[in-house]
């Protein structure tokens, strides 16, 4: 596992888009973890000026550096507390969808027959779900959180992981080293996971990278929806109190911050993910 | 080919069944009160009572659903708790919109993205498309309503060029009917949501051009078709292109399926009533049997979209075998 990550860390490093990718992306989990202690305000404290008049809409300036809400709220600060939840319903959401997208991938593939002819039917049914409309339903029926995002959002997910795994054990499980474990006398559940994870593991990342990429954008989307944690300030529920608030048309320092952050983790996630691709899959390169 | 539509078509039938099986106990099981599906907690605690035995909620929960797999087959989704009318009725006209909405734009980003891809993977290595992808991977990255917003706050608020939302000015149409849908009013109003969509939306189809073009550039019939004298040109459109259509075109009814259902986004910012907005409307009023209405069609949408790519899969590549 520690040698996977070193490789891949190594691999994406090789190329500029790569280096500059995983250095963005790096700074969006530094800022997830120190961002709120580094804020210069509560992120939901209304701010007045010296005469004790609230500070609404006040575009960027020395003391608020993004300017401030309808409420008078600090937009910097709300932008250093936006990272954590994107990064964390995101990460943990990849986690969650490629461990699930893995194991119905390898088992489906490998075993065969009925086993995969059940298993395909329960992705297929995943795969007919309306991605957001499910979320949306989920949310509205168990309540805003977090944690019943990150739920609704795995369990749609894992579907298009399982379905690249299964396609690739496939093929790798009539090749020469199969059958020697077998030979040797190896279990079902040897080869699956000693012999035959190990080769599935690059294509698993990249679609890990691809998820967290889907995730951390539809983590936004909800949260514009209006359906987020309401005890979470996220770059989407930003977005959705300049939209609720009928101001953002006069604010465009309220409106451009969060998309721009967004913006740059997604495809920094995006070409991370690429760059990996090209190396395992010599097809795709530019030459 | 026979056998294997059979097949396909008993997968879907199934797939639908379990997200009808699904969709009932989603919004039956979750909430505390599984009556609060089709009684407005609103009301006064006799009339609930009364509406209780009247809709048969006092049955088994087995026997309500076999009553509204029963219901559904008749296209009897309900009553909404807000109107009170039939879901049916509510939710077919937004489908008519959010489909003109959405048929449009999608047809648009496949063919724009197709020759764009195209013409890329053509030019492999080339600064274009290095340019070209960088561009096309930050707008994908980008959240849909938020480059709505821009389109609004530049093209809407600063230019005055197009409204800033709806589907005809409002008040122009009080009652829902086809004749609105003529008028250079709701071209209007459809162009700004329309050109948003398309431009979001042909990323995916031009990344998938691009990678399917590097292979067949290396293939030996566009030697041969460049042996025969013939321009770049036409070896990159009249054999080149066509070849590498095939994975682009299967994915065209699944995307088209997953389009409708994040649909919910860009109507909600332009506020185009259609079947997403429908939805969040639905759900933040608590109107549970239209957000279930709404939600089972665009999940039908949806299935019948990944169905219909993978026929058409097996119909353009002679080398899929039937089995």
């Amino acid at each position: 596992m520690i040698r996977l990550c070193s490789t891949f860390i190594k691999t994406v490093w090789a190329t500029r888009a790569g280096r500059v990718s995983l250095l963005v992306v790096v700074g969006c989990v530094l800022l997830a973890v120190f961002g709120p202690l580094l804020a210069p305000y509560d992120p939901t404290m209304r701010n007045y000026d010296q005469a004790g008049k609230l500070l609404r809409l006040a575009g960027p300036s020395w003391d608020h550096w993004m300017g401030t809400t309808l409420l008078g709220r600090d937009i910097f600060s709300q932008m250093m507390w936006g990272a954590r939840p994107a990064l964390l319903v995101g990460g943990i959401t990849a986690l969650g969808t490629v461990v699930i997208g893995l194991n119905v991938g390898l088992i489906a593939g490998y075993f065969g027959g009925r086993t995969d002819a059940i298993l395909m039917r329960i992705t297929d049914i995943f795969l007919g779900l309306p991605f957001l409309p499910f979320i949306i339903v989920v949310l509205a029926m168990t309540g805003r959180s977090l944690w019943t995002i990150i739920f609704a959002m795995t369990i749609v997910m894992w579907r298009s992981t399982a379905r690249v795994i299964r396609a690739q054990v496939l093929s790798l499980r009539e090749m020469q080293f199969v059958s020697a474990a077998r030979i040797t006398g190896a279990s079902d559940f040897a080869i699956l996971y000693r012999e035959i994870a190990p080769n599935v593991m690059p294509v698993a990342l990249v679609s890990t990278a691809f998820s967290l990429a889907w995730a951390i954008i539809t983590e936004a989307s909800i949260g514009f929806l209006g359906f987020g944690d309401p005890t979470v300030v996220s770059w989407g529920s930003i977005l959705y109190d300049a939209y609720a608030s009928q101001a953002m048309y006069r604010a465009p320092w309220w409106v451009v911050p969060p998309g721009i952050a967004i913006m740059i983790l997604v495809s920094a996630v995006y070409f991370v993910g690429r760059a990996y691709e090209e190396v395992i899959n010599p097809r795709l390169r530019s030459v | 080919m026979g056998r294997y539509l059979a097949t396909r078509l008993s997968h879907v039938v199934i797939t639908l069944f379990a997200m009808m099986t699904l969709t009932f106990f989603l919004f039956r099981l979750l909430p505390g009160d599984p009556t609060a599906m089709v009684i407005s907690p609103a009301l006064d605690p006799a009339a609930q009572e009364a509406m209780r035995v009247r809709f048969g909620l006092d049955r088994p929960l087995v026997e309500q659903y076999f009553v509204y797999l029963a219901n559904l087959a008749r296209f009897d989704f309900g009553y909404s708790f807000r109107t009170s009318g039939p879901v049916w009725d509510l939710i077919q006209g937004r489908l008519v919109n959010t489909l003109l909405l959405i048929l449009p734009s999608m047809t648009a980003a496949y063919a724009i993205g197709a020759f764009l891809g195209a013409y890329i993977g053509w030019h492999r290595g080339s600064r274009t498309e290095a340019g070209v992808i960088l561009v096309a991977t930050i707008l994908q990255s980008a959240p849909l309503f938020w480059l709505s917003m821009l389109a609004i706050l530049f093209f809407s608020i600063k230019l005055d060029l197009f409204p800033t939302g709806h589907i005809v000015s409002p008040g122009s149409f009080p009652e829902q009917t086809w004749r609105m849908y003529l008028t250079w009013d709701f071209l209007h109003h459809l162009a700004l949501p329309f050109m948003v969509n398309t431009l979001y939306q042909l990323c995916f189809p031009l990344l998938l051009m691009r990678s399917t073009m590097l292979s067949t550039v290396g293939e030996d019939f566009i030697e041969l078709a460049r042996m025969k004298g013939l321009t770049e040109r036409q070896v990159l459109f009249r054999h080149a292109m066509p070849t590498s259509l095939l994975p682009l075109a299967t994915t065209l009814p699944m995307i088209l399926g997953w389009a409708v259902a994040g649909s919910v986004v860009i109507e909600t910012i332009f506020s185009w009533p259609g079947l997403g907005l429908l939805m969040v409307e639905a759900v933040t009023q608590a109107d549970y049997p239209l957000v279930q209405g709404a939600f089972l069609l665009i999940a039908v949408l949806t299935v019948t979209g990944t169905f219909v790519a993978d026929m058409l899969y097996g119909m353009l590549d002679p080398r899929i075998v039937y089995r």
